[in-house]
């Protein structure tokens, strides 16, 4: 069967090109459409000023209008009225959502882009007669699928378009990198693979990564959006105009707190995932390897991920961690996570020696 | 989420240690009766030896600490993945040693080779589970209280919460206002015990109430998931003193027998008595591989690795049994692994008087995918000289353009052992112990191969070579004809090579396998435990823990409702809870009251400036 084994698995490659090139797409679109939603903040500011202007020049000014009269600085109050907009524009569903055009088009294409990889995983996984993610290329290729699936999936929930750019661009990196970089023709499956466990043990831990994926990307905006909350309530105390607070996009984006809240809730379901493949791979060791746990470098870095996001879910419930500190936790997290899959695969010494990157090791 | 900070300043139910962000705020402390917060305010005079033990005590299981030493573990771990470790990869420190001769013993001396062993990383660990049960009993013996108590009061000014409704319900003439709203909290008792709240009544001074909380598995789902982390941590700590593990190489057609004499190594728990280890016999009948054709990727992969046995326990009949990789087979309670397989040479060694004085098959260890493997024979007795024979065996033998030969391929297609002849002094008289894998050359003469001038000795399966200085014989067995045997000399010459080609020699050479057996009793608690842990994980985070109450207070014909709710901890729910109760019930009401209820005020409206206690935080909703 090498002829057609041959085929499956190039016709894989081509699909997988491009649905790279259609993220690569997807990307752009969104892309557009945060720098979109700068000017529409923008403006927005602009017309509320322009409205308050007016009630000045008419003579209706009361105190509270007069005090954002003094330029673009807005009240406390318009602030918390554009949050409570925002936070309802987070959750809202279907035909309530709001529709701009390029992050339409933006995750229409990730959803292209998504059904190409799917096809690409799939002959993949046909071509080697096997689950596709016993390499280091195939588990890219995977795990990149399932960040995708759970973005799309989330998307019916929460409306985070706004992440679309962060994901796609993510993607791209991941998916062209591996492509180019850990590309193997199909082999065999080493026999300490031929486990039930590769099965589970390997999607569960690819869709804790895709959650804490997300579970970042927001940990980020709550960064900026802190900061940017920060020097608008500094602006507005002091009254000066045109105060530079950050990217223009986060104004019309939800609360640093509405982040954070999302952000763990992405981050606990990951937690749970991880803690799962964390005890899926103890088994899987006790069989394979005859101990459950023997801090091989792969293990020890399971571990410490674990303990960070431990950290990250005490750190929110501890007072003066919340906010700052717990989204930098978070962050780390995910830098771990990143680590663990790329440089502790290739550089590590250890028996999760099944990258394929290298040839030699039974 | 929401949550009323003014609400949990009071009242600190599931108790939190103090700098929890649900927990008690250190100002409420002062004038507490708890002597324990008495101890940390600030206005404490002087503190005695009992004092500052209370305060330390209560730093350590404060939740800051708790993750200041949970980071400090996952920081701690790391140096572990970067130098090798004593446990995991021994042979990686020694090659560090060799290395690094300058840094290894600053290194050893920090116990970097032993990082999960180490007084550092044991001190951060142990110190965080003191924390955590320091933190857990108490937060235990409180939530059994609060399982057993009433539901709170329900407060006076239900609209002073984040999550509130509130409706007002005119009823028709005739009805009897303080009947209906009777019958009202009645439904709402009905309606939250049926959503598996506990509920108690609160009626008097004018107005019916019910005040119902749910979710007490959250807490217990937090404390048995710290519990079980404890268990896992016992489990593996008292488990380790009743394990123990043990190497020993098998060859085709021998047996093992399980005794500590028996293991070419052994590592005991502390517990454990290596005179008693429970009796049982294992005999490779054959080990089966198969290689990945020459012509596909991946060629010479090896894979479906079995070792068939035949296990014999005491008192039982011998049984069939395989090994796989992922696969270890059940005796008597040990657990035995596939660790590795490699070929086993019999090579009979004959005097000049052709008298046999060595007749082993020989386990050589493979050096590399293709199977070629290294391989020593010694003989200290029945020659001139002690002999040793350093072997290198390809089951593929091809000759590299530099005329060194190399295997091409790990399945038997052209086998092919080399012998150098080494005589003298085996070193072994004196009793030093030796490993039978290597031959330390010192105090002998090489009489073959290398730069002897005198080619290795060259064999394939059935062909006997003589020995330098005519002391005898070697011959390397053909198992599938084991009495064959053609006396060759020099070299394989091109005719010879011929003339394999078609043979097959396929059953020409014995296996071996290497075997890893352990015991671990423990395995299973560890198990049963980190199953509770995830229990206990999933209850604490996903299910929502919040109070509910509801007032009906009847007033000049009509009736007003009140709803309100409020989270303990993580709830984002708790809004939408609110709100389907208030709709719920207001639609039962008016629907047995046949009337309809009047718009309701929004919860978003603000509570009035009375309201607001002095120094509450704001807090935003999510």
């Amino acid at each position: 069967m090498p002829s057609t084994g041959f085929s499956l698995d190039s016709a894989s490659v081509m699909l997988v090109w491009t649905a790279i090139a259609i993220y690569a797409l997807a990307f752009i679109a969104y892309t557009i459409d945060l720098s979109r939603r700068s000017v529409a903040a923008i403006d927005a500011k602009d017309a509320a000023t322009e409205d308050v202007r007016e009630l000045v020049g008419v003579g209706a000014a009361t105190a509270s209008s007069s005090a954002s009269s003094r330029g673009s600085v807005e009240t406390i109050d318009q602030v918390r009225a554009r949050q409570e907009r925002a936070a309802e524009a987070l959750t809202a569903r279907g035909s309530r959502r709001d529709r701009p055009v390029w992050a339409r088009i933006g995750t229409t294409l990730t959803w292209l882009g998504f059904l190409f990889h799917l096809a690409a995983d799939v002959t993949r996984g046909i071509a080697s007669g096997r689950v596709p993610w016993s390499n280091m290329y195939e588990f890219a290729l995977t795990g990149t699928l399932l960040i995708v699936a759970v973005y799309l999936a989330v998307l019916f929930r929460y409306d985070l378009r706004f992440l679309g750019s962060f994901i796609t661009g993510l993607i791209v990196l991941l998916m062209g990198g591996s492509a180019v970089a850990f590309y193997r023709e199909i082999t065999p499956l080493a026999d300490p693979l031929k486990s039930v466990w590769l099965v589970v043990h390997v999607f569960v831990a690819s869709l804790a990564t895709a959650l804490f994926a997300l579970a970042f990307a927001l940990s980020v905006l709550q960064l900026m959006q802190i900061r940017r909350e920060r020097r608008a309530l500094a602006a507005a105390e002091a009254g000066t105009a045109g105060a530079k607070t950050g990217p223009g996009f986060l104004r019309l984006l939800p609360s640093a707190e509405n982040l954070e809240s999302l952000a763990y809730r992405f981050a606990i379901i990951g937690f749970i995932f991880w803690t799962f493949t964390l005890i899926a791979g103890s088994i899987w060791a006790n069989d394979a390897w005859g101990r459950y746990w023997g801090f091989d470098t792969k293990e020890v870095w399971t571990f410490v991920i674990w303990v960070l996001y431990a950290g990250y879910i005490h750190a929110r419930a501890t007072r003066g961690w919340r906010g700052t500190r717990s989204a930098w936790l978070s962050i780390v997290g995910f830098a771990a996570v990143m680590f663990n899959f790329t440089i502790v695969n290739m550089f590590f010494k250890g028996l999760h020696a099944y990258s394929g990157l290298t040839t030699g090791g039974s | 989420m929401s949550r009323s900070r003014s609400e949990s300043g009071r009242d600190a139910d599931p108790l939190r240690p103090s700098d929890h962000i649900d927990g008690a705020d250190e100002a409420d402390a002062v004038g507490s009766v708890d002597e324990k917060d008495a101890a940390s305010a600030v206005t404490s005079p002087r503190l005695g030896p009992l004092g500052w033990a209370r305060w330390a005590w209560r730093q350590l299981t404060s939740m800051r600490t708790a993750l200041i030493l949970l980071l400090l573990l996952a920081i701690a771990a790391v140096p572990g993945s970067i130098v090798p470790q004593r446990t995991a990869d021994p042979n990686g420190v020694t090659q560090y040693q060799t290395d690094h001769p300058d840094l290894f013993p600053i290194l050893d001396k920090l116990q970097l080779f032993d990082v999960y062993s180490s007084a550092w990383f044991s001190a951060i660990y142990l110190l965080l589970f003191i924390s955590l049960i320091g933190c857990v009993i108490p937060r235990l013996k409180h939530h059994w209280k609060a399982m057993r108590a009433l539901p709170p009061r329900t407060p006076a000014r239900l609209s002073r919460l984040d999550d509130h409704r509130a409706a007002t319900l005119t009823l028709a003439d005739g009805v009897d206002a303080t009947t209906a709203a009777a019958d009202a909290i009645d439904a709402a008792e009905r309606m939250l015990r049926g959503a598996r709240y506990r509920v108690h009544r609160y009626d008097g001074r004018g107005s019916y109430s019910v005040s119902a909380e749910r979710g007490y598995l959250r807490e217990t789902g937090n404390l048995l998931f710290h519990i079980a982390l404890v268990g896992v941590l016992i489990a593996v700590g008292v488990g380790g003193a009743f394990t123990y593990t043990g190497q020993r190489v098998i060859v085709q057609g021998t047996t093992f027998v399980n005794q500590l004499q028996d293991y070419s190594s052994f590592n005991p728990g502390r517990f454990v008595d290596g005179n008693a280890l429970d009796p049982f016999s294992l005999t490779l009948d054959k080990f089966d591989v198969t290689y990945t054709p020459a012509s596909d990727t991946g060629a010479g992969q090896a894979g479906d690795f079995v070792a068939h046995l035949t296990t014999k326990t005491e008192g039982g009949s011998a049984q069939q049994d395989e090994v796989r990789v992922n696969h270890p087979l059940e005796v008597a309670g040990d657990r035995v692994y596939l660790m590795g397989n490699g070929y086993a040479p019999t090579i009979i060694v004959r005097d000049s008087a052709g008298k046999v004085i060595y007749n082993e098959s020989v386990p050589f260890l493979p050096q590399d995918n293709n199977m070629t493997s290294l391989g020593v024979v010694k003989i200290p007795d029945g020659l001139p000289q002690q002999l040793g024979l350093v072997g290198f065996f390809y089951p593929t033998m091809q000759p590299l353009t530099t005329g060194a030969f190399s295997s091409v391929y790990p399945d038997l297609i052209y086998p092919v052992l080399t012998l150098n002849v080494y005589a003298g002094d085996l070193g072994i008289n004196d009793g030093t112990p030796r490993s039978v894998y290597t031959l330390d050359p010192t105090g002998m003469t090489q009489l073959t191969g290398g730069t002897t001038g005198v080619n290795s000795l060259e064999l394939m399966p059935g062909q006997t070579a003589k020995l330098p200085n005519d002391w005898g014989t070697v011959t390397f067995v053909n198992e599938a004809d084991p009495s064959a045997s053609t006396l060759v000399t020099g070299s394989l010459d091109a005719s010879k090579t011929m003339q394999a080609v078609g043979t097959d020699y396929s059953a020409s050479v014995k296996r071996f396998v290497s075997l890893s057996i352990h015991h671990d009793a423990s395995s299973v608690w560890v198990l049963v435990f980190a199953g509770l842990a995830v229990a206990g994980l999933l209850a604490a985070l996903f299910v929502p823990r919040r109070r509910m109450w509801v007032r009906v207070t009847p007033k000049d014909g009509a009736l007003r409702l009140e709803y309100a709710g409020l989270a303990r901890g993580e709830d984002p729910a708790i809004a939408v809870a609110v709100t389907q109760l208030a709709e719920r019930h207001a639609k039962s009401v008016a629907k047995a009251a046949k009337t309809a209820p009047q718009a309701s005020t929004d919860a978003s409206d603000a509570p009035a400036g009375d309201d607001a206690t002095p120094g509450e935080a704001h807090n935003g909703r999510a």
